[in-house]
């Protein structure tokens, strides 16, 4: 048997970073994702994760930081379609999937010309996978501030969204610029699916995104216990990834060599949303809220 | 002579060159009840619209003097919605601002009253996505009352309701008219629900408007211009019915 935690675990740095970005984004993810899901935008935020693939990949081949690639596509796909009419709802996926279309023929190119370019098949793995045990401790500070910022983004917006989530009739009667918190909101999604792309890939960052919220939203019902949920959700599932495969250096069938990090994270959130389905039927939740807030009146 | 909190002065409104409203002029005063009536397709969410601000006219000018409260046609809420009934209410308060929606005892005492008030206190804390179609007509007028408008506007609020969920509604709001003194403009295909208790009328038809009071307005000949074709009202056991040569 193994210890739960192999040696050198709390002594190491890229454990240290690991679980510090790690954290931050898997909140900033969270609560995002929760605002994704209500409104009704996750395939853009899947989408927005596959274009992060070809900035990423064509970051890697100039020679720069992948994240700057990721966050680059990210927000020029979020722009265009705001542009191209993401506020209606069929033009919504529309745009979307065109958006889509030509981003993975240039990540295909990209990813080609990396692997002729480094001769390993590094990038590819790094950037549809991500590396969080290569997040080197210069780029820390950029990840952590742009995490903040798009958190802080949502959290400053979370009331007009809500409004909107409801109706946007409503929110644009009471003065609500509907489309420039819109547009807000697709920024902030877009910088938070470049962060997880780093952490746990391009292809994968959808899972961080969408599985926490989903979780929470199946199990919290107001939408400020709804993110804190998430965010513990993605929070936790981050740290147990990264511990498991800390000590997955020591499983079989390779010695020597860590289970990728993302395996672990996204099976962990998986996981956490599989098991709301075993709780029982939310009648009984609401029974129990009537009579505890009821009682005093 | 009561105040006009509202006033349409000769309001066209044509989108994508289809002619929706022409020469419109109505004025809503304070504290009456009044039914926007008019088949399906008539321009009755377009009216509500404009006095709302969310379309710009083509012709004509539109006076304001009230806030307005609005509970829309119908809410496209999926059951996941992380917005409990008494959420949806505080939205009323100050959703347009920014950040997180912390409660307050203040805050959770003025939305208990006010889901008092509409009846709706019982499910305050279930999800709103969850509830039937006439219990998301009383939180969502107690969302749209809970800001204290001197007008609210309702697009359908009786689609889509049975009989009498659809004749409590129409009570609860004629009691908040009466009590609060909140002027009620409520659209409807079927005005035949409205007839106790609206003060006046604006039928619309083919784009049109005819406004007065029920007595006045609900008649062959006013009904036959306005849809310019011949129309004919029935009156049966104290419905209306107004039928168009075949």
């Amino acid at each position: 048997m193994h210890e739960i935690f192999a040696a050198g675990f709390f002594s190491s740095e890229p454990v240290h970073t690991a679980l510090l970005v790690g954290a931050v984004i898997a909140i900033t993810s969270a609560v995002v994702g929760v605002f994704t899901v209500t409104r009704g935008q996750s395939f853009a935020g899947h989408s927005l994760a596959d274009v992060a693939t070809t900035g990423g990949s064509g970051a890697f081949l100039v020679g720069l930081n992948q994240f700057w690639g990721y966050l680059a596509f990210g927000a020029g796909a979020a722009a265009f379609m705001e542009l191209v009419g993401i506020q209606r709802k069929r033009g919504r996926d529309v745009a979307t999937g065109v958006v889509l279309g030509a981003a993975l023929g240039l990540s295909a190119l990209f990813l080609y010309l990396d692997t002729q370019t480094s001769s390993t098949t590094g990038a590819t793995v790094t950037v549809m996978f991500g590396s969080m045990w290569e997040i080197t401790s210069s780029t820390v500070p950029e990840l952590i501030v742009s995490a903040l910022l798009a958190l802080f983004t949502v959290l400053a917006l979370a009331r007009p969204l809500l409004l909107s989530s409801l109706s946007p009739d409503i929110a644009a009667a009471r003065g609500v610029p509907v489309r420039l918190l819109g547009a807000a909101f697709l920024m902030a999604l877009a910088i938070s699916v470049a962060l997880s792309a780093v952490i746990i890939g391009a292809v994968l960052s959808t899972a961080l995104l969408i599985g926490p919220a989903a979780t929470a939203l199946r199990i919290a019902k107001g939408p400020v216990k709804a993110m804190v949920t998430a965010a513990a959700v993605g929070t936790a599932a981050t740290w147990l990834g990264v511990l498991l495969s800390y000590d997955s250096q020591n499983w079989p069938p390779n010695h020597g060599g860590d289970w990728p990090v993302s395996f672990f994270v996204v099976a962990l959130v998986v996981l956490a949303y599989l098991i709301t389905y075993l709780r029982p039927a939310r009648v009984q939740r609401t029974q129990t809220d009537m009579e505890h807030t009821c009682s005093p009146a | 002579m009561t105040q006009e909190l509202v006033y349409l002065h000769d309001v066209s409104v044509r989108l994508g060159g289809r002619q929706i409203l022409q020469d419109v002029s109505l004025a809503l005063g304070e504290g009456e009840f009044t039914g926007l009536i008019g088949p399906n397709g008539a321009g009755k969410t377009t009216l509500l619209r404009v006095i709302l601000g969310l379309q710009p006219t083509t012709e004509g000018t539109v006076t304001r003097h009230a806030t307005v409260g609005y509970v829309p046609q119908k809410l496209l809420i999926e059951p996941d919605m992380p917005l409990r009934v008494k959420d949806v209410v505080a939205l009323g308060i100050d959703g347009q601002r920014f950040g997180i929606p912390l409660p307050t005892r203040q805050r959770r005492d003025r939305v208990l009253a006010m889901l008092e008030a509409v009846g709706a206190d019982g499910y305050k804390d279930a999800r709103v996505g969850e509830l039937s179609g006439g219990e998301q007509q009383r939180v969502m007028i107690a969302h749209a009352l809970i800001s204290k408008p001197k007008l609210l506007l309702l697009d359908e609020p009786l689609a889509n309701l049975d009989i009498s969920s659809a004749h409590s509604i129409v009570s609860l709001l004629a009691k908040l008219s009466r009590s609060e003194q909140i002027a009620i403009l409520l659209s409807a295909h079927d005005m035949n629900p409205l007839l106790p208790v609206m003060d006046s009328i604006v039928y619309v038809a083919a784009g049109h408007v005819a406004t007065g009071t029920p007595d006045e307005v609900v008649q062959s000949d006013v009904l036959t211009r306005l849809y310019g074709q011949p129309v004919e009202v029935i009156r049966v056991r104290d419905r209306v019915l107004v039928v168009a040569d075949a």
